[in-house]
């Protein structure tokens, strides 16, 4: 029978594995609803380990409001590590949720949220230990719909053969919809199979189905043209954009799990959106415009939060927090609000200028002032100009001081390496702003024992942003660059004992670069990987490139394709790309000619502060900027059960 | 050099209690640490008023004394809070029971008022071990075996590595029952010695002297902690507090 529990059978094989308490699930908030009272039923996946899965914002949020509702049912479900895949197959069970231990086969709906690329080998896990056919093409009308959501699954096409369905954007209102669309068509008895409802949800424009659309390539290996093979589905599929995020107050009561996790805390997303317009990020393209919550919701959903869960630590959650146009007092309300109490503040923000400072201050009232991070992100003026991050050296050292001079201890500073146009020197230059970084910290501080830590990533080009034309950066020139750069920081013996380096080896970034703007082509490439032993790709000790290569090797050089071309190859203007047919809001005549732009090294500004200059999301998505001052204050603690509920109603009729 | 602790000083501490809290069905995966994170968490959402250590980290001050390990349920596992503000003990058990999860029951609380401390009153542990899989008559002889012998020696991995020790002293009484015909229940009285040895180690002992080996993971629940008396029974470690606390409000010992 469908929906029963498994943990009598899971249970014996539980102490024979590591940290069994991720696999228990009975966390605070959860919910386990009987099988028989739902309409629908949704099990929700996050392709990484629990301690990693659990704290992701998206999948909680649509956990609750899909629960919220009377006749759905969601249950959730993580990667499980090799030691437990290993049993699960040797006693014959399979993928199962945490929250009531059923079958992941027997749920209508799957839904996966790809934060990045590297999950991709885990979903092919997941599916394979469900008993549901790897492809699309292969599954019965029993098996669940597989349904992509997440950042990543934006360019969904590298795993289009293994997914049903698409979601791009926030999912909130997406889920619910599907939900609609999927009761009605069991209530009706099914008419005309799964292939009748991915249709109806793709009419419905809710997702994209890759089936629906045929994919011809040219000679040279490029695409030719990705066309709809039904005229009656959108030939071009659109993201969701959440209208009005106060009426939306999720997660409300946040998952408390029994194991540990790698954040534990009370996370409370101020903003979604950003359009600073830095042409490296991916988040900031795919998630315009910008739409506040306001400070009565924050400073509402802050405490609900904490009276839910008990957790002691509250994050403000965004892509540039201090960029909130009520933070500062936000800041000085919570502050003030939880003065007394032994609940801490943070605010993840690495914007570098003195305010931001200024707002660490105040979140750190009674507590260490340890470090802080700052993200000048690219290493001389002119590539920052590049990347349209507008800061000065000057902009640099004078906030690193007032850091110093404010009792902070170390400074983080974030830099990426492989960006469009870099050479050696710019990449060099990190030493010398480092130099001047320690050389003001010592004055402002007034001692010597200054320390600061250099953490350098390696760029990968993403779909939907201006450098989607760009080559990629071979992981042998970042390497060989960032040694450079740290045998410059070592020579130096002013400052080498005060910089720690952090860096990791450039072979991931080209694989995730890889997933990240390959083809329909690329799935062949997953599959072989996943079949000879690749799991969990984004953890180091999991990670082969050399089965990644080989892999490349195999299944695209017959196509006379490799994975240098879909790396390090840089795009021209009317290539087809991969995800030109899914539609982000961007226009593309925009984003090529901001990439031109960057080529000069021209600047952008902020759409929130200048007038628009027509990205072209908001007239496509029918969405508007949404940003305050709103005149609101942030309610007194007794007050706030009353005030939130007003907001709810108040935010739902507008 | 005393390392002085950064902050303002925490309120004095005003009172104790001592609880007892069982560790139930799924749960019994959680480990330590677990369990103590979801205490913290638990304190916080029934606003125990806790004392707090100093620093800029302050820490809610509870005392641990030995944990069942991963894997183990239990029904008695003990705990001393430290209270900033007296409160009446029977709203705490409540409160803090709502405020964990279900599987981590508060089952007594006691304002500490006896002298000594929680520990000294725990010397031993009486365990109960379903073994799945192993037949009464096959236990009965393996039990006999090692009940025959002065010493056993067995090893079990530590986080300092490989330790070999006697698993045989510390076995105060050990007693066979059936469940089933394929489940054996063992009921072990087991004294806490250095390093500890937990109902796993007994099972090692019987597989070193009589090759017992049950092919499902054995289910251990610790039933009772507390000074081990003559009769191989285990005194209640939180009366000394109740009859103290009795005297106290002048109620008769009845
Ligand atoms: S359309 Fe204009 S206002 Fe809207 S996000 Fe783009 S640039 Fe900003």
């Amino acid at each position: 029978m469908s929906g029963q529990s498994l943990f009598a059978r899971l249970e014996p094989l539980l102490p024979r594995v590591r940290r069994p308490v991720q696999y228990v699930g009975g966390e605070g908030n959860s919910v386990v609803k009987p099988w028989e009272s739902a309409a629908v039923r949704w099990c929700l996946m996050y392709p990484d380990a629990y301690e990693v899965g659990l704290p992701n914002q998206g999948l909680q949020i649509l956990y609750e409001i899909l629960n919220e509702q009377p006749d759905v049912l969601a249950e959730r479900t993580y990667s499980v590590w090799p030691d437990l895949e290993e049993l699960l197959r040797e006693y014959e069970l399979p993928q199962f949720t945490v929250d009531a231990h059923r079958a992941v086969g027997d749920f209508d709906l799957l839904g996966v949220s790809f934060s990045t690329e590297l999950g991709y080998t885990n979903l092919l896990t997941a599916l394979d230990l469900a008993g549901i056919g790897l492809h699309a093409a292969e599954r019965g009308e029993d098996d669940p719909l597989v349904i992509a959501g997440g950042h990543a699954a934006f360019n969904p096409e590298p795993i289009a053969t293994f997914v049903d369905a698409v979601v791009l954007g926030d999912g909130e209102q997406a889920v619910l919809g599907i939900t609609d669309v999927v009761r009605a068509w069991k209530a009706a008895g099914r008419p005309g199979g799964r292939v009748e409802l991915l249709a109806r949800l793709a009419r419905r424009r809710l997702v994209y189905v890759p089936a629906f659309f045929d994919v011809t390539y040219r000679a040279d290996g490029r695409i030719e043209a990705v066309r709809p093979n039904r005229d009656d589905v959108p030939a071009r599929p659109s993201k969701h954009t959440l209208s009005d995020l106060d009426a939306w107050p999720y997660p409300k009561a946040p998952l408390v799990p029994l194991a540990e996790t790698v954040h534990e805390r009370m996370s409370v997303e101020i903003f979604r959106g950003c359009t600073r317009g830095c042409r490296f990020c991916q988040a900031g393209m795919i998630t315009r415009p910008v739409r506040e919550r306001n400070i009565e919701t924050v400073g509402a959903m802050v405490d609900a939060g904490l009276r839910a869960t008990g957790f002691n630590e509250v994050g403000l959650l965004s892509l540039s927090s201090a960029d909130h146009t009520e933070i500062g007092r936000i800041a000085t309300g919570l502050a003030d609000r939880y003065a007394e109490s032994k609940v801490s503040l943070s605010l993840p923000s690495t914007r570098v200028d003195a305010f931001n400072v200024t707002l660490a201050n105040e979140f750190s009232r009674n507590g260490r002032r340890s470090g802080l991070t700052f993200a000048p992100e690219g290493g001389s003026e002119r590539l920052r100009r590049v990347i349209n991050k507008m800061v000065s050296a000057e902009d640099l050292v004078r906030t690193v001081s007032t850091a110093y001079a404010h009792g902070w201890r170390q400074v983080k500073l974030y830099f990426m390496c492989g960006l469009p146009t870099e050479t050696d020197e710019d990449v060099l230059e990190i030493a010398d702003l480092v130099r001047e970084v320690i050389r003001a910290g010592r004055v402002a501080s007034g001692h010597r024992d200054i320390r600061a830590t250099v953490s350098i990533g390696g760029f990968v080009p993403k779909a939907h942003t201006p450098f989607q034309w760009a080559g990629q950066a071979a992981h042998e020139v970042t390497d060989a660059r960032l040694k450079l750069l740290r045998d410059r920081v070592r020579a130096d013996r002013e400052i080498a004992r005060a910089v720690g380096f952090r860096y990791h080896d450039g072979r991931p970034g080209i694989i995730e670069g890889l997933l990240a703007r390959g083809d329909r082509r690329v799935g062949a490439v997953i599959e072989r990987v996943w079949r000879e032993g690749g799991r969990f790709d984004g953890w180091n000790e999991h990670f082969s490139f050399g089965r990644w290569a080989a892999a490349c090797a195999a299944e695209l050089e017959p196509l006379d394709v490799s994975l240098d071309w879909y790396t390090t190859r840089e795009r021209a203007e009317r290539e087809v790309l991969p995800w030109d047919h899914l539609d982000a809001g961007l226009d593309r005549d925009w984003l090529w000619a901001d990439w031109q732009e960057a080529l000069r090294g021209t600047e952008l500004d902020d759409c929130r502060w200048t007038p628009c200059y027509d990205c072209g999301v908001c007239p496509t998505m029918g969405t508007d900027t949404q940003i305050g001052p709103t005149g609101r204050t942030l309610l007194p603690i007794a007050g706030v059960s009353a005030g939130s509920e007003a907001v709810v109603r108040g935010g739902a009729s507008t | 050099m005393a390392r002085r602790p950064e902050g303002p000083p925490p309120p004095p501490v005003v009172g104790r209690v001592r609880l007892r809290f069982a560790k139930r069905g799924r749960l019994r995966f959680l480990s330590h640490r677990d369990v103590a994170r979801a205490f913290e968490r638990g304190l916080r959402r029934a606003e125990v008023p806790m004392a707090y250590s100093a620093g800029f980290s302050p820490h809610p001050r509870i005392s641990w004394v030995g944990a069942a390990p991963t894997g183990a349920a239990s029904e008695a596992e003990y705990v001393e809070l430290a209270l900033a503000t007296v409160v009446d003990p029977a709203w705490l058990r409540a409160a803090l029971d709502a405020a964990l999860p279900p599987g981590l029951d508060v089952l007594d609380a006691v304002l500490v008022s006896g002298s000594g401390g929680l520990a000294d009153r725990i010397d031993a542990s009486r365990w109960l071990i379903r073994l799945p899989t192993v037949t009464e008559p096959d236990l009965s002889a393996a039990v006999a075996e090692l009940l025959g012998r002065d010493e056993v020696q067995v090893e079990r991995a530590t986080k300092d590595g490989r330790r070999r020790f006697d698993a045989r002293a510390a076995v105060v009484l050990a007693v066979c029952r059936a469940e089933n015909d394929t489940c054996a229940i063992l009921e072990l009285v087991a004294r806490h010695t250095t390093p500890a040895v937990r109902p796993d180690d007994v099972l090692t002992a019987l597989y070193v002297v009589a090759g017992l080996r049950p092919s499902a993971p054995p289910e251990p629940t610790r039933l009772y902690q507390g000074r081990l008396l003559d009769d191989g029974t285990l005194a209640d470690p939180l009366a000394p507090d109740r009859n103290d606390a009795g005297r106290l409000v002048g109620r008769s010992s009845a």
